[in-house]
C-alpha cells in the first residue's frame, strides 16, 4: 500500500496546523503549558458518518432512567414490605407501578409501527439484547403491577381487594427478584451496537446503569417515606450514587477516544449536571434526610434528577459518536496498523 | 452461542435452519472499473420500488446521494484526487494550459457598462486584457499550476454480513438469513424498533421515513435485499444486471472471492499499487462480507470502516458483565436493609 498525502484526505475535523502525515497521528494534551490538543488526521468521505446513529428520541433515554426507578423501587418495595416499613413500601410499589407503566408507554411510543409492538413477543433471542428486555419486563412487570395495585386496593371492590392484597407480598418479591435484570440489561441494549460511545462503554455501562437504578429508587424512597421508615433508602441513595460514580469513572477511562464526547455539547453538560446532582443527592442522604423530612425530599429530587441526566448525557454522548466519523474511523484505523 | 458470533462460517444459511441451501450468493464490487453513471442506483430504485429520498446537490463531487440508507440501496461514491490512477499517463499531458480568456473579457464587458470604455479598446490607451502575454495563447502555458488528478467512483451497498449485526439484535425476527445467505428484511413483521439501524457497522440500514399515505413501508427498516425476489427465479439482482461494466459482479461467493483476488493480483501486476480487497476474508471482524469490494485507497476514504468487527462479538461479555452488576445491585439493596434498624 502506497502512503497517500495529506492534500487529499478529506477531514472532518479542523485541519492541523502542520500537515500531519497518516500514521503519525498525535492525540493528548501537548506537554508543558501546551493547552493545544492537536486535532486527530483522518480520512473520511466528506466529513459523513460511517455509522448510523440510532433512530431513537427522547423517549428511550427516558425509558432507560424509568426502567431504572422501577428496578430500584422493586428492590426497596419488597425489602420495606418484608421489614415492616409501610411509607417506604407504599411509595416504592407504586413509584415502580408508575415507572413501568411509563416505561412500556415509551417504548411502544418509539417503534416505528407502534401497533406492531406485539411482535416482540414472535422470538426470545439471547443475541438481541431488545428481546431479552422484552422478556424482562413481561416477567417483571405483572409483579410489579399487582404490588402496586394491592397499594391503591383502596379504590377497589372488596373481594378484588383481599385477593390483590393476599398477592401482593409475593408479587412484590417476584418483581424483586427480576428487577436487577431490568435494571442492567439496558447497558447492553446500549452497547450491543457500533455507536463508539456505546459500545467502547460495554464493560462498565451496566454497572454504571445498577448504579444510577439505585440511586434513583432510593430518591423516590426519600421523597415519599416517613424518616423513620427511610433508613434503607438513605443507605440505597449512598451505594448507588458511589457506586454510579467509580463505575463512570472507570468507564472513562476505559472507552479510549470515544470518552471525550462525554464532555462535549448537550452530553457534556448532561453529565456535568448529573455528577453534581447526584454528589448533592448522596451527601443530602447521608447528612441531612434522617433528621429533616425537606432536606430528604430534596435530596430525592436531586437524585431522580441526577439519574435522568446520566441517561440523557449517555445517550447523547453516544449519537454525538455516531455522527462523527472520527470515533468509527481512528480507532480502528489504529487497530489496524498495530495489526502485523 | 459463541462461535455463531465471529469468525469464519462457511455454512451460514445452513446454520440459520435451512435444509440443503443453494450456494451462498454474493456481489463483486470491482471500483477499479466503475464509471460512475449510477446506472446500479436507478435499476435498484426501479426494481424495489424505493421512494426517493430528496433531490438535493450536495457538494460532493457528482454524489447528489449522500449515504446508503432506508431509501438508498446503492450508493455510488465519488472522489477526487489530486494523484494518478496507478501508472495511468495522462492523454493531454503535453497540452498548454492557461487562464481563460472570459474573466478578462468578462471584466472588461462590466467595465464599459459602467460607464469606463477604455478596456475595451476602443480608445487610444493601452488594451489590458489581462492576458499573461501578448505571445500565442499557451506560450507560458501554466503547465506548472497542472496536478494530476483521479477520480474514484465505488458503487457501496450492504455487504449482507456473515455475523450480520442487524440480524442478531433484530427483536421480532424480520430480519432473516435467506437460503442463498443473504440478510433480508420482512416488511411485515418489523415493527420499526430501530435497533437494527446503530447496530450495523457500515451504516447501511435505516427506518424510512415520509407520509405514512403516500409512501410504503414508512416506519420500518429497509435496506438492500439482493433482490431477493430475482435471485430466487434464477435471475441477476438489478445493479449488477444494470451496471455497463461489469463493475458490479453477481454470483457465489465463493468463485466471487477468487475472481476478487485474481483482480486484485492482475492490477498490481499492472502497477495499480493502491488496489485492494474489502470484505472478502473470511477472517475479518464480521466473518466475511457476502458482498465485497475492490477498492484503490483505504476503506476510510470511501466513507467505509477500516476494521469493523461486529458488535455481538463483545455479546458474551457485555452479558456477563450486565449479570455481575445485576448481582452487585441485589446486594446494594440487600446491604441498605441489614445494617442498622431504622
Amino acid at each position: 500500500m502506497t502512503t497517500p498525502g495529506p492534500a487529499q484526505q478529506q477531514r472532518a475535523a479542523p485541519e492541523p496546523s502542520s500537515q500531519a502525515k497518516r500514521g503519525r497521528r498525535r492525540r493528548g494534551a501537548g506537554r508543558d503549558g501546551d493547552p493545544v490538543v492537536p486535532e486527530v488526521s483522518f480520512s473520511s468521505y466528506y466529513g459523513r458518518p460511517v455509522v448510523k446513529a440510532s433512530p431513537w428520541a427522547a423517549d428511550i433515554p427516558a425509558y432507560l432512567f424509568l426502567g431504572g426507578v422501577a428496578a430500584g423501587s422493586s428492590l426497596l418495595g419488597a425489602g420495606a414490605d418484608l421489614t415492616d416499613r409501610p411509607t417506604l413500601r407504599r411509595t416504592s410499589r407504586i413509584g415502580a407501578l408508575a415507572a413501568v407503566t411509563l416505561s412500556f408507554v415509551a417504548l411502544v411510543h418509539d417503534l416505528g409501527r407502534p401497533a406492531r409492538f406485539v411482535n416482540m413477543m414472535r422470538v426470545a433471542k439471547l443475541t438481541s439484547p431488545m428481546s431479552v428486555g422484552t422478556w424482562i419486563l413481561t416477567m417483571y412487570g405483572p409483579g410489579a403491577g399487582l404490588a402496586g395495585a394491592a397499594e391503591l386496593s383502596g379504590l377497589m371492590p372488596r373481594p378484588v381487594r383481599s385477593l390483590i392484597e393476599a398477592l401482593a407480598r409475593p408479587a412484590g418479591i417476584a418483581a424483586a427478584t427480576v428487577a436487577p435484570a431490568l435494571a442492567s440489561y439496558t447497558a447492553v441494549l446500549l452497547a450491543d451496537t457500533a455507536t463508539p460511545a456505546w459500545h467502547d462503554a460495554h464493560r462498565e455501562l451496566p454497572f454504571v446503569f445498577a448504579g444510577s437504578a439505585a440511586a434513583a429508587a432510593a430518591g423516590l424512597g426519600l421523597i415519599g417515606a416517613t424518616t423513620a421508615d427511610a433508613g434503607p433508602a438513605r443507605r440505597m441513595a449512598v451505594l448507588g450514587a458511589l457506586g454510579e460514580l467509580a463505575a463512570e469513572r472507570r468507564m472513562e477511562s476505559s472507552m479510549g477516544l470515544s470518552a471525550e464526547t462525554m464532555h462535549m455539547a448537550t452530553a457534556g453538560r448532561l453529565m456535568r449536571a448529573s455528577r453534581t446532582l447526584t454528589v448533592a443527592g448522596a451527601a443530602g442522604a447521608a447528612l441531612v434526610a434522617a433528621r429533616s423530612r425537606v432536606g430528604a425530599a430534596l435530596s430525592g429530587v436531586a437524585l431522580l434528577a441526577g439519574s435522568a441526566c446520566t441517561r440523557f448525557a449517555i445517550f447523547e454522548a453516544g449519537q454525538a459518536s455516531a455522527r462523527d466519523p472520527k470515533y468509527t474511523v481512528v480507532p480502528q484505523r489504529e487497530r489496524l496498523d498495530r495489526r502485523p | 452461542m459463541g462461535s455463531q458470533l465471529s469468525g469464519p462460517d462457511p455454512h451460514v444459511a445452513k446454520n440459520s435452519g435451512w435444509h440443503e441451501p443453494p450456494p451462498r450468493k454474493g456481489f463483486f464490487t470491482d471500483t477499479s472499473i466503475c464509471i460512475g453513471c449510477k446506472a446500479c442506483e436507478v435499476a435498484c430504485k426501479e426494481w424495489n420500488g424505493i421512494p426517493d429520498d430528496g433531490f438535493n446537490l450536495l457538494g460532493s463531487s457528482y454524489d447528489n446521494t449522500g449515504a446508503l440508507g432506508a431509501s438508498t440501496w446503492r450508493h455510488v461514491a465519488f472522489i477526487e484526487q489530486p494523484r494518478r490512477l496507478g501508472e495511468q499517463e495522462l492523454a493531454f499531458e503535453g497540452m498548454p494550459l492557461g487562464p481563460p480568456a472570459s474573466d478578462a473579457l468578462n471584466e472588461a464587458g462590466d467595465a464599459a457598462l459602467s460607464g469606463d470604455r477604455s478596456l475595451l479598446g476602443t480608445d487610444n490607451t493601452k488594451v489590458q486584457l489581462g492576458m499573461p502575454s501578448f505571445n500565442l495563447p499557451g506560450a507560458a502555458s501554466g503547465l506548472e499550476t497542472r496536478t494530476d488528478f483521479r477520480w474514484l467512483m465505488s458503487s457501496d451497498v450492504c455487504k449482507h454480513c456473515t455475523h450480520a449485526a442487524c440480524l442478531d439484535v433484530c427483536p421480532t425476527g424480520s430480519l432473516m438469513r435467506t437460503e442463498f445467505g443473504t440478510v433480508v428484511v420482512q416488511d411485515d413483521i418489523c415493527n420499526g424498533c430501530g435497533y437494527c439501524v446503530p447496530a450495523c457497522p457500515f451504516g447501511v440500514i435505516d427506518r424510512r421515513i415520509g407520509d405514512r399515505d403516500t409512501v410504503k413501508n414508512v416506519g420500518i427498516a429497509q435496506k438492500c435485499t439482493l433482490c431477493y425476489d430475482r435471485i430466487g427465479a434464477g435471475q441477476t439482482p438489478a445493479c449488477a444486471q444494470a451496471c455497463p461494466t461489469q463493475s458490479i459482479q453477481f454470483g457465489d461467493v465463493d468463485e466471487l472471492r477468487v475472481r476478487a483476488q485474481e483482480r486484485v493480483e492482475t492490477l498490481h501486476a499492472n502497477g495499480v499499487s493502491d488496489a485492494r480487497l474489502y470484505g472478502e476474508n473470511p477472517h475479518d471482524g464480521i466473518g466475511g462480507a457476502g458482498a465485497m469490494f475492490l477498492l484503490l485507497d483505504e476503506p476510510e476514504v470511501y466513507g467505509l470502516p477500516p476494521d469493523p468487527i461486529v458488535t455481538t462479538h463483545d455479546l458474551p461479555v457485555m452479558w456477563k458483565q450486565a449479570g455481575l452488576a445485576a448481582l452487585s445491585l441485589l446486594a446494594g439493596a440487600a446491604a441498605a436493609f441489614v445494617g442498622r434498624s431504622r
